[in-house]
């Protein structure tokens, strides 16, 4: 017996980004653009998709939300009532699931989401700052949402979750009259860490800003998909200009 | 805190080019952006390769430090905290340099004394 050694020189991520090339294939499919919502549990994502995706479908684009959660349908249900395709995607097995979402879990909700219903899916990953950030799904843009009520330094902190990011909603800017928190540092942070990002400052609950947010939503399809007005009157395929970065999913 | 995932995923990997020899030693390479405790790592390491070609497999990590570099004045240099900014041209084009690896780069396998070696690409 003697030891033989393997030259290997793999990414040992490669099997996830491997299926998340799959997610993104069927998502081109059926020309859905995609977007991976992240943040810290608490954040407001599910408050930010309930202000901001009202009534978008009588402005033109529609909209289907899938809901990763540990347990339960808590946030799937307060969606609910925005009458669009919610999707509830828990990564429980009966106490306490996964941290994030992978792409393999993304997949295997994918039969029943009605990609045709839709112009842009989102995807609301687990609430946690650092693995949803390492494990991609297939999306075509992220956006994470943190909070006033965080810090001014998770950025520093957590650095591989904000560079992963091209919005970052800073959410709950009504309560900054109570805290003492300086929000300009948060986005100088931010913009050190990633100085391509985008910053919004939006309140969820006064609606404060969120206006911005769904242009940024109307605008996305069209960065995309050449064509996002569904007319099907050209080949489909990869031929479509993606003007985004393909690391998980080389074309 | 995600080196549980990260440990599961080195498994697989190995699993995969160790195609059922028994395996003793992985080197990784990892970049210090990815913000992996490697204590933590080797712990899930050995929990994760259990009952698999992995158990009992020493780790070995090459730690790859966060190097940037600007596309504007091609500089180099190496940050310690998190800035992606140049000092000399500021916010624009920095991209990283080196620093974002999670790679298995090879690892030592058992082998029958007159079997060749055919390592899977």
């Amino acid at each position: 017996m003697h030891r033989t050694k393997v030259r290997v020189v793999e990414d040992a991520l490669d099997a996830n980004n491997t299926i998340a090339q799959a997610n993104r294939s069927d998502f081109d499919r059926e020309h859905v653009t995609v977007v991976n919502l992240m943040s810290a549990p608490g954040a407001g994502k599910t408050t930010l998709l309930e202000r901001g995706l009202a009534g978008l479908a009588e402005e033109g684009l529609r909209v289907g939300v899938l809901e990763g959660d540990v347990a339960g349908s808590f946030d799937a249900d307060r969606l609910a009532v925005l009458n669009i395709p919610v999707v509830q995607l828990n990564t429980d097995n009966g106490f306490g699931g996964e941290c994030h979402l992978d792409a393999n879990m993304v997949r295997s909700a994918l039969p029943g989401v009605p990609l045709p219903e839709m112009d842009v899916l989102i995807v609301e990953n687990v609430g946690n700052l650092v693995c949803p950030a390492e494990f991609r799904i297939g999306e075509d843009a992220r956006i994470m949402v943190c909070s006033v009520t965080e810090g001014e330094d998770k950025p520093l902190k957590y650095p591989l979750m904000f560079r992963a990011c091209e919005l970052v909603v800073i959410n709950k800017v009504d309560l900054l009259q109570y805290l003492d928190f300086d929000v300009d540092r948060l986005e100088a942070n931010i913009l050190q860490v990633n100085p391509q990002a985008t910053v919004m400052r939006v309140s969820a609950k006064t609606g404060e800003g969120v206006d911005e947010f769904r242009t940024w939503m109307k605008a996305l399809p069209a960065r995309f998909f050449e064509d996002d007005d569904h007319d099907h009157d050209h080949a489909h395929g990869h031929d479509h200009g993606h003007d985004h970065d393909h690391e998980a999913a080389p074309a | 805190m995600h080196e549980f995932d990260l440990s599961s995923a080195v498994v697989t990997t190995v699993n995969k080019h160790a195609a059922g020899r028994r395996v003793q030693h992985v080197t990784l390479r990892i970049g210090r952006l990815r913000q992996v405790v490697l204590k933590t790592l080797e712990f899930y390491f050995a929990i994760v390769g259990k009952d698999t070609v992995c158990e009992g497999a020493t780790l070995e990590i090459i730690d790859v430090p966060a190097v940037l570099r600007c596309t504007t004045c091609q500089n180099e240099w190496e940050i310690e905290i998190p800035a992606f900014i140049c000092p000399t041209c500021g916010p624009g084009g920095v991209e990283v340099a080196t620093g974002e690896e999670f790679m298995v780069e090879s690892i030592e396998v058992e082998d029958e004394e007159s079997a060749a070696c055919t390592a899977p690409r």
